[in-house]
């Protein structure tokens, strides 16, 4: 598979350099959110949506600057520009399928702050990717940003039923399953290399 | 100890970023750049160094112009005027340090969204005197700096044998390479996390603090 291949660029940004587990990416939902499959599975999917809408638009804005030579100003108008596209996503799922936006409501303004989404617009950026394949990109980051805080959800609701030490409840517990799930991510690393 | 608006200047005013509310390891906050860029102690120093001067600068700014800035429009004004010192730390490291830059990649451009800053922004030197602001902004950036190179120290200790790129224990040592890897961030973190609480349990076995201290915290 070439390296910038859209299938390669999916399968990397999932597995082999999931954004969560390799990259140190959206971790605060991770933490935060990952007590209760119900709630994570909601958030992973309202992130990967974001992450969608946020990707297209950067590449458009990025054309802009690139265009008008104020490429210093690209955090700024990334930023702004996130700030406003979770603003209107929230906006049109109000007003078009109040279901869904009862279902992600509340995750939608956390969403703003997480580092995963500016991270994506940067690395798609820094990384000079198409149109095509800022898209695919971006799924696949958000597909593995639900994979992982699925995974983590799933072992926690597991670990709240066993007896453990009292010490060791807590963030710290969740940072230990965190280094776990990441340590079996890296038997992807054969499928990537590198990024 | 009440929380009244008094504007007298304290070893508090400083102190309670590095320990007491250290953003790490008590609230757990800007996660992101702790585990990403904490590989060695160079790099984990730098970090903390950049973040320590976005948090300082714009601290002073919002300080001084709160009181102009409307309320429905705040959160979106902090974050540019942070976005703004990070463009400038950002280009700053590229014109010192070229490998650096490098090194810490995309995660300097990233301190905008680390939430240390806007939270600080929001809670404190918005309300505070720019004297206070810029005390405690320092204060919590020590903090966070201890917290990285604590993270830093160990995992480039544990996983290269080294710290600051000096070699401490000679050929004859086998690196534990996934310190340096991503589930090594994972793992220390949460061993030093560990360590605090254990600590923490024991002092309070060993000395019940009285009630009206603890609450202080949340």
């Amino acid at each position: 598979m070439a390296a910038d291949s859209l299938s390669f660029i999916f399968l990397n940004t999932v597995l082999a350099n999931n954004f969560v587990l390799a990259m140190f990416l959206g971790l605060c939902p991770f933490l935060g959110v990952s007590g209760k499959l119900e709630t994570a599975l909601p958030m992973g999917l309202a992130t990967t949506f974001v992450m969608l809408v946020s990707s297209l638009c950067a590449y458009g804005i990025n054309l802009a600057l690139v265009a008008l030579h104020i490429e210093f100003l690209r955090l700024i108008a990334y930023i702004a520009l996130i700030a406003s596209a979770v603003q209107l996503v929230e906006m049109a799922l109000k007003r078009y399928s109040p279901t869904l936006f009862r279902a992600l409501g509340i995750y939608l303004p956390l969403i703003t702050t997480n580092c995963a989404i500016l991270g994506l617009a940067l690395f798609q950026t820094f990384k000079g990717y198409d149109f095509a394949q800022s898209l695919v990109y971006a799924l696949g980051a958000g597909v593995g940003f639900t994979l992982a805080i699925v995974l983590m959800a799933g072992l926690r609701e597991k670990l709240a039923l066993s007896r453990l030490p009292s010490v060791s409840q807590g963030a710290a517990l969740s940072l230990m399953l965190g280094g776990l799930l990441s340590l079996a991510f890296m038997g992807f690393a054969g499928l990537g290399g590198g990024h | 100890m009440s929380r009244q608006r008094d504007d007298r200047l304290t070893w508090e005013t400083f102190s309670e970023g590095l320990w007491r509310e250290n953003p790490v390891f008590v609230m757990l906050l800007g996660m992101c750049p702790v585990l990403a860029v904490t590989n060695s102690a160079i790099n984990a120093l730098a970090m903390g160094l950049a973040t320590t001067f976005v948090l300082v600068a714009s601290g002073l700014l919002v300080s001084l112009l709160a009181r102009y800035i409307p309320r429905q429009v705040r959160i979106a004004t902090y974050i540019v005027i942070i976005a703004t010192f990070v463009t400038l730390i950002d280009y700053a490291i590229q014109a010192i340090s070229l490998d650096l830059y490098n090194a810490l990649g995309a995660f300097i451009q990233l301190i905008v969204v680390n939430c240390i800053i806007l939270g600080r922004a929001e809670a404190y030197a918005s309300r505070n005197r720019p004297l206070k602001a810029v005390v405690n902004a320092a204060g919590m950036g020590a903090g966070f700096t201890f917290a990285l190179l604590c993270l830093g120290g160990v995992r480039e200790l544990l996983g290269a044998g080294s710290l600051f790129g000096v070699n401490l224990f000679g050929p004859a040592f086998q690196p534990w390479v996934v310190m340096v890897l991503p589930p090594g961030g994972f793992l220390v973190l949460g061993a030093w996390l560990l360590l605090f609480d254990w600590l923490k349990q024991r002092s309070a076995e060993v000395a019940p603090s009285p009630r009206g201290e603890t609450a202080n915290g949340r």
